[in-house]
């Protein structure tokens, strides 16, 4: 929201290495999210992208190194701070993780009615506001049962949204989803940071997203069990020498080309 | 119809074996298992070169593919040249792509036989770290109700009365039967034996004791652990499969108070109620068996009851039923929320919550049997 933000870094991972047990998952990833970026953690299927994503929000602790949101050191901070951090991030879950037992509006509302004093005729415009942004005005008394997975998605997305976060985070966005409603959700996406300037971190190995809506990424390879790339994804299919990278970036037609060169 | 599968063995020289094949390998058609020709090669071991010849097969699917691969491993192992003539182009392809990625090392995680014990130390650990989710998970659940006490706790007042119905209303109907027949078998049993001293007025005091004191709580109990304990671990287990707990906790908000603690308090709330409930109808039960069999009129029936029973007796079973329902009610959300995330989980943690609860409640009364005696209550 602060135009003068841009190009602050506002999460920075350091040093991180996951893993379960003794089996390191990903070890030594550094990387730097600036403000306003679409930054896109990619990487094939099993290289850790959505355990990444589970240590920036604080669900699984690193077994070493730190993550920092501004100068905050996430994980050395007490719960109390980590609270105030995840206060300021929305997240949209892989399937949605829609409260079953709610209905679209409770969902949307509940992080309202915990965060904020509003009066519940304040929340109900806000949520109904949400919910029309993401393309499901009427479905307030709808149960998450009762819709379809994109719509779910999408609901998912409103209550994400709810508190106007800082930071948008996204596991596998379009998973699951026709090309279309993925092409509308990206679209989206785009809509929200240059309308609202948020931050919006997105694990995703889908292509078209990735060019589509990333300015800033890595590569996370699930063989080394480390990053072997990052920055624009733009760029990098442009520039990089790394022959995994390549091939990700262009489906493996890159590779297929060159071997029938040979 | 297609001919048979067929190997027609042949050694041109005494090194050289040549299997030509031939007919329709397919599933279903009596295909042939790589050992006869690998038993071969074993028998005779002067053969150092096997030429398997396939033109003259007519059809094939996977049978033939894992035929071939067997045979192409036993001859690596063996040492055995392979040379393989004529081999249908799809399977060439089917066994290129086989091969194209290398077995990853360190990814098939074998199961090896463990030495005996191996397992004995392994359980005693996971025992003991077992033990200790379960006390931590205790302790969690006692901090959160004493915010809840300070009034920080947060949970919708709805979830409550949801779960209040759930368990109090909604059980009436099994809580009904299953009582009532608890107390006719009680009479019964009493009743045989009491009828030998011409006693069987105390049937009265007989059921009213037994219901009030014991079975009315541990039934209900019981009762519950079947239907709330599971359906608790159920739930919870599919919202941590669903991520719904996860993004509970990323909002900041407590699942052990958002989810547990209305569970927890319908379950004590209504645990007391039911097991009165269930008293009054084995009580009924044992009446029906001692008015309709033992000539003993419904007045009398009532009136020996109520000499014998008194606030002791009940209350003692209401002080029961309030920790079964502490009991069944966490180790329902216990098991739940440390389910894993796959349907597999899910099913074992319903599992594990009604044991868990069951257990806890034999042994719990095993205790109560145990100081009541010490007390003299």
């Amino acid at each position: 929201m602060n135009p003068d933000a841009e190009n602050t870094p506002h999460i920075i991972v350091s040093d991180l290495t996951m893993a379960y047990g003794d089996f390191v998952i990903q070890r030594d990833l550094n990387f730097t999210i600036y403000r306003n970026d679409i930054f896109i953690i990619m990487g094939g299927s099993g290289c850790g992208k959505s355990t990444l994503l589970r240590h920036m929000i604080g669900l699984q602790r690193p077994a070493k190194g730190q993550i920092y949101y501004g100068d905050i050191n996430f994980w050395q901070a007490d719960a109390a701070e980590r609270s105030r951090v995840m206060k300021k991030c929305g997240i949209l879950y892989q399937k949605g993780a829609l409260w079953s037992s709610m209905s679209l509006a409770e969902n949307v509302a509940l992080p309202l009615e915990e965060y904020t004093d509003l009066p519940d005729r304040d929340i109900k415009e806000i949520v109904s506001l949400k919910l029309a942004l993401v393309g499901l005005a009427g479905y307030e008394d709808f149960y998450p049962s009762e819709i379809s997975g994109g719509m779910q998605k999408r609901a998912g997305l409103a209550r994400a949204m709810a508190l106007d976060p800082d930071i948008l985070f996204f596991d596998e966005p379009s998973a699951g989803l026709d090309p279309v409603s993925a092409k509308r959700l990206d679209d989206l996406i785009l809509q929200l940071r240059d309308s609202l300037g948020t931050t919006v971190v997105v694990v995703t190995h889908e292509l078209a997203s990735i060019f589509a809506i990333g300015n800033n990424s890595v590569f996370l390879d699930g063989a080394t069990r480390t990053m072997i790339a990052q920055g624009d994804p733009h760029k990098l299919l442009a520039e990089t020498d790394d022959p995994k990278v390549k091939e990700f970036l262009t489906r493996g037609e890159a590779a297929s080309l060159e071997s029938l060169a040979e | 119809m297609q001919a048979h599968s067929k190997i027609d063995f042949s050694q041109p020289s005494p090194n050289i074996l040549n299997a030509a094949i031939s007919g329709a390998w397919k599933i279903g058609s009596r295909a042939f298992s790589p050992e006869t020709v690998l038993s071969r090669l074993e028998s005779d071991r002067g053969i150092t070169s096997l030429i398997v010849d396939a033109n003259e097969l007519s059809a094939w699917d996977t049978t033939f593919l894992t035929f071939i691969r067997a045979i192409t491993k036993g001859c690596q192992m063996k040492g055995v040249t392979l040379e393989i003539q004529g081999l249908p182009e799809g399977v060439e392809h089917l066994l290129h792509l086989a091969a194209v990625v290398p077995e990853q090392k360190g990814v098939s995680q074998k199961k090896r036989r463990l030495p005996f014990l191996y397992v004995v130390g392994e359980s005693a650990i996971h025992f003991f770290t077992s033990s200790k989710q379960m006390l931590s998970f205790i302790g969690e659940a006692t901090l959160s109700f004493l915010n809840f006490l300070l009034g920080k706790a947060r949970f919708r007042r709805v979830d409550l009365l949801v779960f209040i119905e759930e368990c109090g209303a909604d059980s009436l109907p099994i809580v009904t039967l299953i009582s009532i027949l608890v107390g006719l078998i009680l009479a019964f049993v009493g009743a045989v034996q009491l009828k030998l001293f011409g006693a069987q007025i105390y049937v009265a005091n007989l059921v009213a004791i037994a219901m009030a004191r014991e079975m009315g709580a541990l039934m209900t109990g019981i009762i519950m652990a079947g239907r709330i304990g599971a359906a608790y671990a159920a739930q919870l287990g599919t919202m941590q499969v669903n991520e719904e707990i996860d993004a509970l906790s990323t909002m900041g908000i407590s699942p052990m108070e958002f989810l547990v603690l209305p569970r927890l308090f319908a379950m004590v709330l209504m645990m007391p109620l039911l097991t009165l409930y269930s008293d009054l109808l084995g009580i009924m039960g044992g009446a029906i068996v001692g008015v309709g069999m033992m000539d003993i009129t419904l007045v009398q029936y009532l009136t020996q009851t109520q000499a014998t029973l008194d606030l002791t007796n009940i209350s003692l079973g209401i002080s029961k039923a309030g920790i079964y329902a502490i009991i069944i009610a966490l180790s329902g959300c216990m098991r739940g929320m440390q389910s894993g995330r796959s349907a597999a989980a899910v099913g074992e943690a319903t599992t594990s919550a009604v044991v868990t609860a069951i257990v806890g409640i034999i042994v719990t009364d095993g205790i109560f049997a145990v100081l009541c005696d010490v007390l003299g209550i």
